[in-house]
């Protein structure tokens, strides 16, 4: 059977779509547009998908629902199951994915359970007009470089970085059909547990939300530093992020690391205090509208990508901005 | 325990950006920088995991690396941290492949070693970003797998995972045998010891060729590929950046406090 269509693979949090879904609606509407077929949607949980899988057919053709009491939290091997099933009816020519705690883990071995393949974390998509594959340009190298792709076997899986497509206000058809898939799968194929999940979020505005972030690298040295930046970030009303290092070493949270391997931001202001700029830094942060950078050398990387620089001990530097900063603000 | 670790070798990914060079003319080769290669950092947190497995509640642990031209000292780390042997899949017709030829010739060297109760891979490799691996491995084996760790104990013949999320982190219990990926919130890996790198000088490596392992070289390697790389380049960066200086450093701070207000940015 030939492979026809975009198909996205939709999150839902607090039975809603989530914002990377919105991403992926954008993005797989206008490769569907491009192709001339339909765009369809997986929506898959225990039984809090309805609402969102009505949301998702006002702007798809067609929504593909499995709901089923081993759906309630995530694990590879129902979900994979999930993925499989409903390929098998619909055929896609493509499946897009976020690039999330679980599209990251289910996209690979989706694919490679259906014969074909999945290109991870990419940041832009296009249609071939030659032989209508899919292309997939991807960050290599932490980002030194930038690789486009193609596969070679049906459905063309990719997962798309988180905050890297516009989300693009999606007409509503309220056309699409809602079309209830039965998984039917054996419980004792299923070999996981969750046995709990720890939220680690922070007071204040989330790091995804902030319009202001400060983030620190390893040059503040340890956990006094970030103290500062925490008052600064008061201040502007954001959120205080950090490089690998600064949570590596324990001086904040894990869940506060901007990267590559932890969040995208893409706030107004990012303000990077002893950050040296590595790729890999950037790729969390590169969305940024404004990136500022405080740092001791010159020659650091973090410069090319900013807007203003100070060159400077942050230690000097920053009360000289705080107090200003206040003043200008009338406090 | 028995538990096998699979690592690769890479560019030093946190060799300063300015040093890293695509050849433009080479199409889809990535040019060697001139920065001595490493073990895939998340490769090494791997090997760290298995090692505190064994230190709780003993074992051996196997070593797997594939590549070409494998230099001995970085790939015979994970000997020297604690590891017991390495294997090593090297020759051409391995490399140059996607995650699915590579998870594939790993697969079978796995099969070789017989039976297992924990694979680890790192989470991704620092040069594909790609983090696909582990998953065809744990495929082709029918293996229950959890990616992104930052912790993993064995108890009561089970396998406990905290895997890392967005907001924080989930703790998943897992049959045996399972494939798990290792995350940098797991922590550093331990230093090889003296007498470990004394042990992994001595130790040889063992090398399966493709046909040591019953590989059919149209499988693996490029030849069995399911992706193909069209295009490859380095993005330019035009530095726009403006200076903001003062008569000391405190001046510099409130100069950019100035400078943001102007640009409407506070
Ligand atoms: C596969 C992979 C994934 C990764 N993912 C991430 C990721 O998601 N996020 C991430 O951040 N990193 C990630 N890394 C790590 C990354 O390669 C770098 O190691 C890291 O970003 C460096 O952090 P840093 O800039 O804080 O530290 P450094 O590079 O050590 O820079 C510290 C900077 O502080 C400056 N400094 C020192 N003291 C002062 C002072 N008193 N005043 C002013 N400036 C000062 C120095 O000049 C320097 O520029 C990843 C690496 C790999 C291999």
């Amino acid at each position: 059977m030939e492979n026809k269509g975009v198909m996205i693979f939709a999150e839902v949090t607090d039975g809603k779509l989530s914002p990377i879904t919105r991403e992926l609606l954008g993005a797989g509407r206008k490769l569907a547009n491009d192709l001339g077929e339909e765009l369809s949607a997986i929506i898959a949980g225990s039984g809090v998908v309805s609402t969102a899988a009505k949301i998702a057919a006002g702007v798809t053709d067609k929504v593909y629902v499995v709901d089923d009491p081993l759906l309630k939290d995530y694990c590879t091997e129902a979900y994979a199951a999930v993925v499989e099933k409903v390929c098998q009816i619909a055929h896609p020519r493509i499946l897009l994915m976020g690039h999330t705690t679980i599209g990251s883990d289910l996209a690979p071995r989706a694919a490679f359970r259906m014969g074909t393949a999945a290109k991870t974390d990419c940041i832009a998509l296009d249609i071939d007009d030659m032989n209508k594959q899919l292309l997939v340009t991807k960050p290599i190298f932490g980002g030194n470089a930038l690789a486009v792709f193609t596969m070679e076997t049906f459905p063309q899986v990719a997962t798309i970085r988180v905050k890297s497509m516009t989300t693009q206000a999606v007409e509503s058809t309220g056309k699409g059909e809602i079309i209830e898939v039965a998984l039917g799968l054996d419980p004792a194929a299923v070999k996981t547990t969750v046995l709990q999940k720890v939220v680690a979020e922070n007071e204040g505005v989330k790091l995804e939300d902030a319009s202001v972030i400060i983030t620190g690298g390893r040059g503040m040295g340890g956990p006094e530093g970030f103290k500062q930046l925490e008052e600064l970030a008061k201040l502007l009303k954001g959120a205080v992020g950090a490089s690998r290092p600064a949570c590596d070493n324990g001086w904040v949270k894990d869940i506060m690391q901007i990267g590559l391997t932890g969040k995208i931001v893409s706030p107004d202001v990012y303000i990077a205090v002893a950050v040296s700029g590595t790729t890999q830094h950037l790729a969390g942060c590169s969305g940024a509208r404004n990136i500022i950078a405080i740092n001791k050398d010159p020659d650091a990387n973090i410069f090319t990508e900013a807007r203003f620089g100070v060159v400077g001990d942050w230690k000097k530097v920053l009360p000289g901005f705080e107090a200003e900063v206040k003043k200008l603000m009338g406090k | 325990m028995k538990m096998i670790v699979c690592v690769k070798q890479v560019l030093d990914p946190e060799a300063p950006p300015t040093k890293f060079k695509i050849d433009p003319n080479a199409y889809n080769v990535l040019m060697p920088s001139d920065a001595a290669p490493v073990l895939s950092p998340f490769d090494e947190q791997a090997v760290e995991a298995a090692l505190r497995i064994k230190d709780a509640n003993g074992g051996t642990i196997s070593v797997i690396s594939l590549g070409a031209n494998l230099q001995r000292d970085v790939v015979k780390k994970p000997l020297s941290m604690g590891a017991d042997e390495l294997i090593l899949l090297e020759d051409p017709a391995y490399v140059d492949g996607d995650s699915w030829s590579t998870g594939y010739a790993l697969a079978a060297a796995i099969k070789k070693l017989g039976q297992f109760d924990l694979i680890f891979c790192g989470r991704q490799a620092a040069d594909s970003d790609s983090g696909q691996v582990g998953a065809a491995i744990a495929e082709i084996l029918g293996l229950t797998q959890v990616t992104v760790a930052r912790k993993v104990e064995v108890m009561d013949g089970k396998v406990r995972v905290e895997r890392v999320t967005a907001d924080g982190y989930e703790t998943i219990e897992a049959a045996l045998p399972a494939l798990i990926t290792v995350s940098n919130e797991l922590g550093e890996p331990r230093y090889a010891t003296i007498k470990g790198i004394i042990e992994a000088k001595r130790k040889e490596p063992i090398v399966w060729k493709p046909g040591d392992i019953g590989l059919d070289t149209f499988k693996i390697g490029a030849a069995g590929s399911r992706t193909r790389m069209v295009k490859v380049y380095q993005p330019v960066h035009v530095s726009k950046c403006e200076m903001v200086a003062g008569a000391n450093e405190e001046d510099a701070g409130k100069n950019l406090a100035k400078k943001m207000a102007e640009a409407r940015l506070l």
